[in-house]
């Protein structure tokens, strides 16, 4: 069964302290704050656009159930400063994903940081790379 | 030899040119918090050019502002915003900018998500075109007075004068008071007046002071944005499309706001 979800494993539940806020046009209140969870799974959408991004994979739990996650990040301009693209992900692509997830234990999160199928990865929250110039598309 | 070279070269350049050319989000933060003392000399009467506040300008937090009043108490009462001391969950939100992309209005635009702007001068106008929205204002500079009794606009009605060579003073009435003033949702009325006062301390920085009055909402005056510096941008800077659609409005909230609040 595990087998026909390759690329999709649950890998670390954890508890942190999260200081930074991913978007400017909500705050975090359905955010569990206290909360950081690591997911292994597999890309099934990249949506480029306002207000925000969103990454959706499917996943699976440590129960061995694969769920769909719907994870965002802030708007495109934002984004674009961090260095992200519409082209950082397509379907299929395997993602490890760390994520402050939604208080009601819906699949749902604020994503915090990527690691992308090259083994570099994009982060989201706390200080963008200010340093770097915007990326052009 | 040396031809091939230098056509690479100067191709080579090109690329990286233009790609540098198109669809800027912003100034980096080194060019936002770069020291401008040494900058030149303000050009007198001049603020045209592409102004970025770069994190200071979204506010998204929203602002504390001055006490509210009964009528404000009543008129945001069902305000449900994202951010500030009633923040509620994603779905419950009800912010007319994000939830059905109504026009941020005036003077939101100054207030929160003041992104990248570039102001033309014209002879009887200042044009400020804002990259959040890709909308503009008209800031008539003819001579004009404000209109007395106006029927309500979204970007009101403004009007604006040289206080001295490198001070710009723009006065607003007549806005719609269905906007909110930012994101923690201030409410305003259609009474309210504002003055923005954009001094170009040198060539490079620019500051922003923003102040509302309006007794029907709030017991005094307040100035939300008090001196925000503004940096130049270069000529070339090409802003990026940032505009509410309904169509990933949405989408989004589809996918993420409706599903925040269910207990699966």
């Amino acid at each position: 069964m595990k087998a026909r979800f390759l690329g999709a494993a649950f890998i670390f539940v954890g508890v942190v302290l999260i200081t930074a806020p991913v978007a400017a046009h909500h705050g975090t209140a359905s955010f569990d704050t206290s909360k950081d969870l690591t997911l292994k799974g597999t890309v099934t959408d990249w949506i480029w656009a306002n207000p925000h991004c969103f990454l959706k994979f499917d996943a699976m739990d440590e129960t061995g159930t694969v769920r769909n996650w719907a994870v965002e990040v802030s708007n495109p301009t934002d984004m674009t400063k961090r260095g992200w693209a519409r082209s950082s992900f397509k379907v299929g692509d395997v993602v490890t994903v760390n994520l402050q997830p939604v208080k009601n234990g819906a699949p749902i999160g604020r994503l915090r940081n990527v690691v992308l199928p090259d083994g570099s990865s994009l982060t989201a929250m706390g200080p963008a790379p200010g340093a770097a110039p915007p990326a052009a598309q | 030899m040396k031809t091939w070279c230098a056509c690479v070269l100067v191709l080579a350049i090109s690329a990286v040119a233009g790609a540098q050319d198109w669809n800027r989000a912003g100034l980096p933060d080194s060019a936002i918090n770069a020291p401008k003392t040494n900058a030149a000399p303000a050009p007198r009467r001049d603020i045209t050019g592409i102004w970025d506040a770069g994190g200071v300008g979204i506010a998204g937090p929203g602002h504390e502002s001055a006490p509210w009043t009964d009528w404000a108490k009543q008129k945001a009462a069902n305000y449900k915003p994202g951010n500030g001391p009633r923040a509620v969950y994603e779905a419950d939100i009800n912010d007319p900018l994000s939830t059905v992309c109504d026009p941020t209005g005036f003077p939101r635009q100054v207030m929160y998500e003041t992104r990248p702007f570039q102001v033309v001068q014209t002879p009887n106008q200042v044009l400020i075109l804002y990259m959040f929205e890709k909308r503009w204002r008209v800031i008539w500079t003819d001579g004009r007075a404000l209109p007395k009794d106006p029927d309500p606009r979204w970007y009101g009605y403004s009007v604006g004068r040289w206080e001295d060579d490198y001070t710009f003073v723009v006065n607003t009435i007549g806005t719609d008071e269905r906007t909110w003033l930012d994101n923690s949702g201030n409410p305003h009325s259609s009474e309210l007046k504002v003055e923005e006062r954009y001094h170009r301390v040198n060539h490079d920085l620019m500051e922003l002071t923003v102040t509302l009055d309006d007794p029907k909402a709030y017991t005094r005056p307040w100035t939300p944005r008090n001196k925000m510096p503004l940096t130049l941008a270069p000529a070339n800077f090409d802003m990026l499309e940032m505009i509410c659609s309904p169509t990933e409005v949405m989408e989004f909230r589809k996918n993420i706001s409706d599903r925040t609040n269910d207990r699966r």
